[in-house]
């Protein structure tokens, strides 16, 4: 699944931008599928028969990362960007860019801004050009630029990457589809656009499904570090099961299965409640007229910063318990 | 034109309340519609028949409704208390005049003058809880004879042309996108097109949910009112976009990021037809566009907007060249009727 996780980060995916993210996963999903699509707002639809058509499975990971999009060129060619998603302005600065079109930059903020002022306005991007007029040669209003690639490996087979958030639950999708040996149910895994600013692809492509069970994938913030208080999931402790977040409580069908699949198959498992944030659960429990929605969730330390920290035993975790539910289904 | 969105600007229709304008509307379409018909919630959808059908659905949307206030208190003095209907900035509101309900009862929102103000109270502006409209009654009964709780008031109409080719209103945003879909309605199209005038834009985009469920287009096109910065003190970074530079196209707001290739087939249509236009940068506001893009399986959406000064105020200020580029772009738009987009 490494190859998955290294692929998946390096590719340029900003919310609304997802369309190189989007070609990487076809290419890798295509063996398995037995049918592939793309819908209207760009969420890429991977479908999988299964031995019992008369229910529809949904598995979703959002492509989008947080970044930034360009607003305005000052006249001597510094480039003025407002935020894609809640990014944290203060962790982001002084670090280097990448734009959509490959556009290197370094992003960095009004000098002499006092550290509680720095907002995204204060933000401008240096690609190094002298004036408006070199810089647009190279960028437009309305281009996305996002932090340059990282990963790297830490100890006992920790990884440090910007964009975990939500590359890992593409990765652990993937991973999965490629391990089912069978899905009980029609199984739809959905890798979503425009998460990270109001789970705004999921709600149309739940839509079009209308499942009977649905999963997110998403990360969710590991407490287990200085200054966390009240948090209970901690890295290496296994996959997290959401029981609810700031968009939804979970089904109690699926935390109850999602619990004892990992009982039976001696998964490494935690509970988890986020008080902050939503995942594309929400809009799959909602669609239509509803359905038995739940989460797995890979802990994850520092959340929407450049360095996104996971543990690769949980990633497995949280694969083999969604490998569970797509073969042997709620019952 | 400009003749029959000054008609429009006049009618009495905040949020809830579009049966006014709605009328006028309908009695200008209604020999030229191949259909028409109004939904639970008051929203007016229009098909036009071209003179052949694209494959695929196009629909041109605009809002009737406009901000305004709702009354929900009369005092033992006659006075009535109000609460905001959509965004308004508090400090547009004292000392305007408004129309209040069917009756069209004028009243005068009222502000202490300056010499009653305490030191304290000086150059601050009160909350809307404790501003109240004056129409001149003498007590709670003589007041209640013309106006009810629950009535719904408007900034009073006051359409003007000034300056070099400018023109003010109240509720230009969206009454101007109105016209535009009507002069398009009176002509012979050369596809087949949807038009809706819908409710409830400025309390949430709820009318516009209801028809982007229920018509399901594969193209969305809002035509709407954006803010335009280009005043006193602003830095051109945080401009949004200026009058007469033309119509403003959208990469994203604070609702919608825009469908990416559909942007790129206006920007060429524009180019094609020479029509100046210009790109709003900043990322902020929202219409309906981000109900239509969710609604369904979803939509392809993008947004053609009027620079407008002093947005949601009572003196929304647009440039006549603006609105005819915006006609004129409209109407090259539906003569390309999408194909490849």
């Amino acid at each position: 699944m490494l190859d998955l996780i290294k692929k998946f980060t390096a590719a340029f995916s900003v919310t609304g931008e997802e369309t190189a993210l989007r070609s990487v996963i076809e290419k890798e999903a295509a063996i398995y599928a037995d049918g592939i699509s793309t819908d209207p707002m760009g969420n890429l639809i991977v479908y999988k028969k299964g031995e019992n058509s008369g229910k529809k499975l949904m598995i979703a990971a959002h492509m989008d990362e947080i970044g930034f999009v360009v607003t305005y060129i000052e006249d001597n060619g510094f480039i003025r960007v407002s935020n894609l998603g809640g990014i944290n302005s203060i962790s982001s600065s002084y670090h280097t860019v990448r734009f959509n079109n490959g556009t290197p930059g370094v992003l960095v903020f009004d000098s002499g801004t006092k550290p509680e002022d720095i907002k995204a306005n204060k933000l401008f991007v240096d690609i190094g050009a002298r004036s408006a007029k070199e810089a647009g040669k190279k960028i437009k209003i309305g281009d996305t630029c996002a932090l340059t690639p990282v990963f790297q490996k830490l100890m006992n087979n920790r990884f440090t990457a910007k964009a975990f958030d939500d590359r890992i639950g593409c990765a652990v999708a993937l991973d999965s589809l490629r391990n089912a040996k069978k899905t009980k149910y029609d199984t739809y895994y959905v890798f979503t656009v425009q998460e990270e600013v109001g789970c705004r692809g999921s709600k149309t492509a739940s839509f079009s499904i209308m499942p009977d069970y649905a999963v997110a994938l998403d990360v969710t913030t590991a407490g287990d570090v200085p200054g966390e208080k009240n948090q209970p999931v901690s890295l290496g402790k296994g996959a997290a099961i959401k029981i609810k977040d700031n968009s939804v409580i979970c089904s109690k069908v699926i935390v109850d299965r999602l619990t004892a699949l990992a009982e039976k198959h001696k998964i490494k498992y935690q509970y988890e409640i986020l008080t902050a944030g939503g995942t594309d659960t929400s809009s799959m429990q909602l669609a239509g007229a509803g359905c038995d929605a739940g989460c797995i969730s890979i802990p994850t330390r520092y959340i929407h910063t450049p360095m996104e920290t996971i543990d690769f035993s949980d990633v497995k975790a949280c694969s083999s318990l969604l490998t569970a539910l797509t073969e042997e289904g709620m019952e | 034109m400009i003749k029959t969105i000054e008609r429009y600007c006049a009618c009495i229709s905040p949020s809830g309340s579009e049966d006014e304008i709605r009328e006028q509307i309908i009695g200008d379409i209604k020999n030229h519609a191949t259909s028409w018909e109004v939904d639970e919630t008051g929203n007016l959808t229009v098909f036009k028949k071209g003179a052949k059908a694209s494959g695929l659905k196009i629909l041109f949307s605009a809002h009737m409704d406009e901000i305004g206030f709702m009354i929900k208190y009369i005092s033992d003095e006659g006075y009535l208390y109000f609460d905001l209907i959509g965004g308004i900035d508090r400090r547009v509101v004292a000392g305007r005049r408004v129309v209040i309900g069917g009756n069209r009862i004028t009243g005068v929102i009222a502000s202490k003058a300056i010499h009653l103000q305490k030191p304290d109270e000086k150059g601050i502006c009160v909350p809307i809880s404790e501003m109240y409209i004056d129409i001149g009654c003498t007590d709670k009964e003589s007041a209640s004879g013309c106006v009810s709780v629950g009535d719904i008031a408007v900034f009073k109409p006051n359409f003007e042309h000034f300056g070099d080719g400018l023109i003010k209103s109240k509720a230009i945003d969206d009454r101007f996108g109105c016209a535009v879909l009507v002069e398009l309605i009176k002509r012979e199209l050369p596809y087949d097109t949807y038009f809706a005038f819908v409710t409830c834009e400025e309390v949430g985009t709820d009318g516009a949910k209801q028809v982007g469920y229920r018509l399901k287009p594969d193209i969305a096109v809002v035509f709407e009112s954006t803010t335009a910065g280009d005043i006193a003190d602003a830095p051109k970074s945080r401009y949004a976009c200026s009058l007469r530079s033309g119509p403003v196209l959208s990469h994203m707001d604070g609702g919608t990021i825009y469908d990416k290739a559909l942007l790129q087939y206006i920007k060429n249509v524009a180019e094609e037809n020479n029509i100046e236009y210009q790109i709003k940068n900043v990322i902020a506001g929202g219409n309906d566009s981000s109900a239509y893009q969710k609604s369904g399986i979803g939509t392809r959406v993008a947004v053609i907007s009027a620079p407008t000064r002093y947005i949601h105020s009572a003196n929304n200020v647009v440039a006549e060249t603006d609105l005819e580029s915006i006609r004129e772009l409209a109407s090259a738009l539906l003569e390309r009727g999408f194909i490849n987009a």
